[in-house]
């Protein structure tokens, strides 16, 4: 299995006035390709830290971390933000859709920054990330017009536009109500069985039931990293559910 | 990221903020406008007084007889006698920078013919004259050097004069009219030259030789002043200084001696308007340049409130791979938008309201193709420089940061 994602003794810290804040102490993990990830904590464990790091917006302090083979630490701000649009899609908690933008255009957006691709090829390309994401119907609809659950679809196709090594998702469901997290899960888990990698941020513990491996962090240390054996199937809990008749 | 993207892309957040975009472009249009009715306005009074200069002939030199002290009383130009009929002929004679020279005599008084009479003044000249003031004639024929030898009693005269002696609409060449007794045949009727910058009527006038007015209307033996005109109007101050030693050496001044005699040329007095209203114009100018000025600081704001306003947008455009250039570019873009925009819409109301002023107001105008330039250049460059501090700010935000703003 290739490895996408390699963490060597990453540190990270913060100098706030005259102290120095350890966010992460020490954190060393692989994750494969296909991998459906979940990273774990309450506030202050250092995930949002981590996060950023996974993301290549931060630079640990110290440690190496290599994504998809390339050594991010030593790498400029433009060269980030390059390896950004081209290995990594983001998923927010609040969406992060440009407003009264068609669903089209948000996910067009990190093409926009692709020189490789043309008006046509952006479109085309955006228009199958909507279908994969089941919003095949909706592709001129302004983000204003859409529910929470159909926003955050579109966000997910904004991550999947650009074929990204790994997904990243930063409580992606907190804003949602139950059932249409669950939604939102049964796609990362469709996602996950046409084998993408997904890293998927929460302090939700029942979110770690359907995905693969579980990583828990406290302190900046990495306390926990197990394999799941028993996934949870997000569609069958989804099912079990009681009917609402809001979406 | 091309250049195409980032037009999209500012076009598109634009087109999301239309009222606001376009009461932002309003303050550029109101400045570009405001320059380009200013300068128009300037640039056309400067025009038409130039033009009426030249009309009057912009290389013509006028010597009058003057400074002169007697007994510590100075006296007033026209009680002087310096200027005689031997300084007339030297500056014909000996001048190079001079082309043309006229004596000038000058009496006021009625004119009659038949039951018809009205003031005005007579002017004794040469022949030459006609050329240094650009007078043409209409009707009949100029006098010549042989009238001008023998004071020959033949007059020209104006449109004003033939409306007031020939209201019924006669023939006045070959009829004779009186001046202070005297009688004139009219030889010749002048082509009108209208009203001049001082609101005085060019065309109320008799020209005669200067013989004949100074013999037998003046009886004197002295000339009024002498008329001539440069060779080139750029000959101009050779010119003068030609005349002024001719006249010193035939005065007998010693050199500690202040000229008796006044040498203005026609020059002097176009500079001296063009400078009034060059000065009208840059003040307009810069009134107007103030109300760019405002315009471009409107866009600064809105671009702040803008930038503030959409930073999770920023974020979220860095975290997908925006690098701080394109962030950059994306709102300079946007400001530069507004302002070309504005300055667009600026030149065309601009030339639209200059037009409306000459319509409505008989105002003179002038559009020239610089100050439509100029002022859309100074729009773009505005948009630029009131962008770009927005715009660095946005560019420099932390993605980390940006994105979670709220």
């Amino acid at each position: 299995m290739k490895d996408i994602i390699k963490l060597e003794n990453i540190r990270r810290n913060f100098i706030v006035g005259e102290e120095v804040v350890h966010a992460l102490r020490g954190i060393s993990f692989t994750i494969g390709e296909g991998e459906f990830v979940t990273i774990m904590g309450s506030s202050g464990s250092g995930k949002s830290t981590l996060l950023n790091i996974l993301g290549c917006l931060d630079t640990p302090t110290s440690g190496e971390y290599f994504l998809d083979g390339v050594a991010v630490r030593s790498m400029g701000k433009n060269s980030r933000a390059t390896l950004r649009n081209r290995k990594i899609g983001f998923v927010f908690q609040n969406y992060n859709l440009l407003p009264k933008t068609t669903a089209i255009e948000n996910v067009e957006l990190p093409l926009m920054y692709n020189p490789a691709y043309s008006a046509a090829a952006r479109r085309e390309k955006a228009v199958a990330a909507l279908i994969a994401v089941g919003l095949g119907e909706r592709l001129n609809h302004k983000s204003n017009q859409m529910s929470g659950g159909q926003m955050q679809r579109v966000a997910i196709a904004r991550a999947l536009v650009n074929d990204p090594a790994v997904i990243l998702a930063d409580e992606a469901t907190g804003n949602l109500d139950t059932r249409t997290s669950f939604e939102i899960l049964v796609l990362f888990q469709r996602l996950h069985a046409e084998g993408r990698t997904i890293i998927f941020v929460t302090h939700n513990p029942e979110i770690a039931q359907y995905s693969s491996r579980n990583i828990t962090l406290r302190d900046g240390h990495v306390t926990s990293d197990t394999k799941n054996e028993n996934i949870l199937n997000a569609a069958e809990t989804l099912a079990k559910l009681p009917a609402n008749d809001d979406n | 990221m091309n250049i195409t993207n980032l037009f999209k892309i500012a076009v598109r957040a634009l087109a999301n903020n239309k009222l606001r975009g376009f009461l932002t472009m309003l303050g550029i249009i109101i400045g570009v406008a405001s320059v380009i009715t200013m300068l128009a306005i300037g640039q056309g009074s400067k025009k038409s007084i130039q033009a009426e200069i030249s009309e009057m002939g912009s290389n013509m030199i006028m010597i009058q007889p003057g400074g002169d002290m007697r007994g510590g009383v100075r006296q007033s130009a026209e009680d002087m006698e310096t200027l005689k009929l031997k300084d007339y002929e030297d500056i014909r004679n000996e001048t190079r920078y001079v082309s043309l020279v006229s004596a000038s005599v000058n009496s006021s008084g009625q004119v009659i013919y038949g039951a018809n009479n009205a003031p005005t003044t007579v002017y004794g000249i040469s022949p030459d004259y006609m050329d240094i003031r650009r007078y043409k004639v209409e009707d009949g024929d100029m006098f010549t050097e042989q009238d001008v030898a023998t004071a020959a009693k033949v007059c020209l005269i104006g449109k004003t004069v033939v409306d007031n002696l020939f209201p019924g609409g006669e023939n006045p060449v070959g009829k004779v009219i009186r001046f202070q007794k005297l009688p004139f045949k009219v030889v010749g009727v002048l082509e009108s030259k209208g009203y001049n910058t001082m609101g005085m009527d060019q065309d109320d006038l008799i020209l005669a030789p200067y013989t004949t007015v100074q013999k037998r209307v003046l009886a004197i033996t002295h000339l009024q002043g002498i008329t001539c005109s440069a060779l080139k109007e750029e000959y101009t101050e050779q010119a003068i200084d030609e005349i002024t030693e001719i006249l010193r050496r035939n005065h007998k001044l010693k050199a500690d001696e202040e000229d008796d005699f006044t040498v203005r040329s026609q020059q002097e007095l176009s500079t001296m308007l063009t400078n009034t209203t060059d000065m009208l114009t840059v003040l307009l100018a810069a009134v107007a340049g103030i109300s760019l000025l405002v315009g471009g600081i409107g866009i600064m704001n809105i671009m702040y409130v803008s930038v503030t306003e959409r930073t999770r947008e920023i974020g979220l455009r860095m975290s997908i791979g925006a690098k701080g250039i394109d962030i950059l570019a994306q709102f300079l873009i946007e400001s530069i938008l507004i302002s070309v925009t504005g300055g667009l819409i600026g030149v065309l109301f601009g030339v639209g309201a200059a037009v409306l002023v000459n319509y409505v107001a008989h105002f003179p105008i002038y559009i020239q193709p610089w100050s439509v330039i100029l002022s859309f250049a100074v729009c773009t460059v505005t948009g630029v420089f009131f962008g770009w501090y927005p715009a660095k700010k946005a560019a420099d935000l932390d993605p980390i940061e940006a994105i979670r703003y709220e």
